[in-house]
């Protein structure tokens, strides 16, 4: 997927502006934020699970390495192959010869992340391949010629009108007004491909250590088909998604389809070990799995550390106040919301996603529902450090930001500013009590007021009030 | 060095540890795969699994003996008036199908198939949802093709938690099949207007035939 989170601001402001955007993202609260909660509050031992869940994947992250060869050895032990990309050109690279290996010329294909990160499908298409996304979201998307803007429900920014405009010019039928009527033509649109094609992709939720297996959940089953019909199964999956044990994966999954989309359990899991057995009619004749780090080790050890522990799950941005307005697209890349704002810097570069970071308000929701306990505040505030550090940050930021400093490490000097800028503030004030415009910081003042304050420092409030 | 060696070492590197020591821990996890917290699950498990089943829009119906279930898949079928015509597991061709009038091809499903018919490996009460394991005589396709799918559930397979599935697993196979399907109610999508809508590429309806401890 091509990369513009440098253009964060000016499609933020784009979304804003966009009405039908602003009512898809009305259902927001209603549709992932209360099915989570009452998804969570049935179990009564949510803090216990949520603690479990952060152990496992923090502790599995320490022994990566030793993990990784468990798996390695498991799967090619029940006949899958395991091959190792170190960038996502590498990944496309291995899936591109293995399809030229076994023949192939179509590849249906179910929801993967880690795939979108590696534009796959392009690049398989330029080799000449026929790639069907098979997820209705990822499918509509393909048709469109657009890319996700959420995690799990990748097509949340589009309305039904506009999906029935879509399906009524690409597939050549009477138009469906109805959501099922939709979902039924992309059943029967796409029931053929599923049949007819030799290769099947898939992500991986989990790599089971234990069993050198691949685990996906889904719900439209599309999952299941792609890794049963067609003769070859390659699952693509970041390094970091492996846990040690099938009860290990149980824990996480009491969690992540609650967080996801507040379901006790997706429709489907699905535990994939290899190749077709003996005296088996179906079930792929070829397993591969393509393990791909693309900037993830280089995580490890750091700061950046606890982002590893991610079940994609999304739900940071369903909580998020920022996503909450302007949806995925603003982002710019794979991963929007706040796991976007740690994870694209991380992967694509710190001076390739400048605002991400900053494109909070820190008020925690993201790490307060966090499945595994990621500290997403802390972790943006990494970035927002190491930008200042490297000078990335505006030169007028960091003027203010040094005079600030300056002054507060003389505090006669910040006491005789603090009141003045308290009176300033007070009289800018109009007679609701409110500044409607802020010299030099019009920005702030562009879209609400700022109540105006009392008029005393904090020092000369505290004073008066012990003194009353 | 290729690609897979730069990234173990880098991942070593990182860790603080180069080389390639398996750390101890690692075989006893395995060897002890310890669980983690459960949910509290109050009531008869059988109970739970109907209603959880329910509640993941499966239809749930109960047979007394096993000798009983092609009549109340019958039923069923007329009921929903679907043809007496199906797609088994050759696991169930045990089962006297067409004194009850249906009649049933033993092998995997083909894209033209309308019902098929499954037993599960096990069925799980916390959510409702049933365990299919592939093989020869229980391919995968049978529940996931058809528009129908209908999965025979004794009694005796319903356990508490996907762990205790996890552990009978262990003790009756060994290892994983190829396939290890959880199946919870008729496949759904969500993804136009957050509005959930049954039947998206599997089955649009799940009916569930427990059989015994009525």
């Amino acid at each position: 997927m091509r990369l513009e989170a440098v253009q964060f601001r000016r499609k933020a402001a784009e979304a804003l502006d966009n009405e039908r955007l602003q009512r898809a993202l009305e259902k927001f609260p209603s549709r992932f934020v209360d099915t989570r909660a009452a998804a969570l509050a049935e179990l009564g031992n949510t803090e216990q699970l949520r603690d479990a869940a952060a152990d496992i994947r923090a502790r599995t992250l320490r022994d990566l390495d030793a993990w990784l060869r468990r798996f390695e050895r498991a799967a090619a032990a029940r006949g899958a192959t395991v091959h190792w990309a170190e960038d996502a050109d590498e990944a496309n690279r291995i899936v591109t010869e293995i399809a030229r290996a076994h023949g192939v010329r179509k590849a249906v294909k179910s929801k993967s992340m880690v795939t979108e990160e590696c534009g796959l499908n392009e690049y398989l298409e330029r080799q000449g391949l026929e790639v069907i996304e098979t997820d209705l979201g990822e499918y509509i998307l393909q048709l469109a010629h657009e890319p996700p803007s959420h995690i799990v429900a990748p097509v949340v920014h589009k309305s039904k009108e506009e999906i029935a405009e879509l399906f009524e010019e690409k597939h050549r039928k009477p138009r469906k007004d109805d959501i099922a009527e939709l979902c039924r033509e992309a059943r029967e649109e796409l029931r053929p491909h599923f049949l007819g094609a030799d290769m099947g992709i898939s992500g991986a939720n989990f790599l089971i250590a234990e069993t050198g297996s691949v685990l996906i959940v889904t719900n439209e089953g599309n999952g299941r088909l792609v890794t049963t019909l067609p003769r070859v199964h390659v699952a693509v999956s970041g390094i970091e998604k492996v846990v040690p044990t099938l009860e290990d994966a149980t824990t996480l999954l009491r969690l992540l389809p609650r967080s996801a989309t507040g379901q006790a359990i997706t429709n489907y899991v699905s535990l994939l070990t290899g190749t077709r057995g003996a005296g088996e009619s179906e079930g792929p004749e070829h397993c591969h799995i393509v393990l791909v780090d693309a900037g993830r080790s280089r995580m490890l050890g750091t700061e950046l550390e606890p982002m590893l522990r991610c079940i994609r799950c999304g739900a940071c941005m369903n909580h998020c106040p920022v996503y909450q307005n302007i949806g995925g697209h603003a982002y710019g890349w794979v991963y929007p919301g706040p796991m976007g704002a740690v994870l694209t810097p991380a992967l694509a570069g710190i001076e390739q996603a400048l605002d991400l970071p900053n494109a909070s308000t820190f008020c925690g929701a993201c790490s307060e529902v966090c499945p595994v306990k990621i500290p997403l505040p802390d972790l943006m505030r990494h970035w927002r450090e190491r930008q200042t550090e490297q000078r990335l940050r505006p030169r007028r930021e960091r003027l203010l930001l040094r005079l600030w400093a300056w002054t507060a490490l003389r505090p006669r000097l910040y006491a005789v500013v603090a009141r003045a800028v308290a009176r300033l503030l007070h009289g800018l004030g109009g007679s609701d009590g409110l500044v409607h415009r802020l010299p030099g910081a019009s920005g702030w003042t562009r879209g609400r007021d700022l109540p105006a304050p009392p008029g005393l420092t904090f020092h000369a409030l505290y004073r008066k009030r012990r003194g009353a | 060095m290729n690609s897979r060696e730069r990234i173990l070492a880098r991942i070593g590197q990182a860790l603080g540890r180069p080389g390639d020591p398996a750390p101890a821990g690692i075989e006893g996890h395995l060897q002890s795969h310890p669980r983690g917290p459960r949910p509290v699950l109050e009531g008869d498990a059988i109970a739970r699994f109907r209603e959880r089943a329910a509640r993941m829009a499966s239809d749930v119906a109960q047979a007394n003996a096993m000798t009983d279930v092609p009549g109340v898949i019958a039923r069923y079928l007329e009921q929903q008036r679907l043809p007496l015509r199906a797609v088994c597991w050759p696991a169930l061709t045990r089962l006297d199908w067409r004194a009850a009038g249906i009649q049933t091809e033993a092998r995997a499903a083909r894209a033209d198939d309308l019902v098929g018919i499954t037993g599960v490996f096990a069925a799980i009460a916390e959510t409702g949802t049933l365990m299919l394991l592939s093989g020869p005589d229980t391919p995968a396709t049978v529940s996931l093709l058809p528009e129908t799918h209908v999965a025979v559930v004794e009694v005796s397979r319903v356990v508490a938690t996907m762990e205790d599935a996890w552990d009978r697993l262990r003790a009756e196979r060994g290892a994983p099949p190829r396939a290890v399907n959880f199946v919870s109610g008729p496949s759904r999508t969500a993804d136009i207007e957050q509005t959930v809508t049954l039947g998206a590429h599997g089955p649009y309806r799940v009916l569930i035939v427990l059989v015994g401890g009525a």
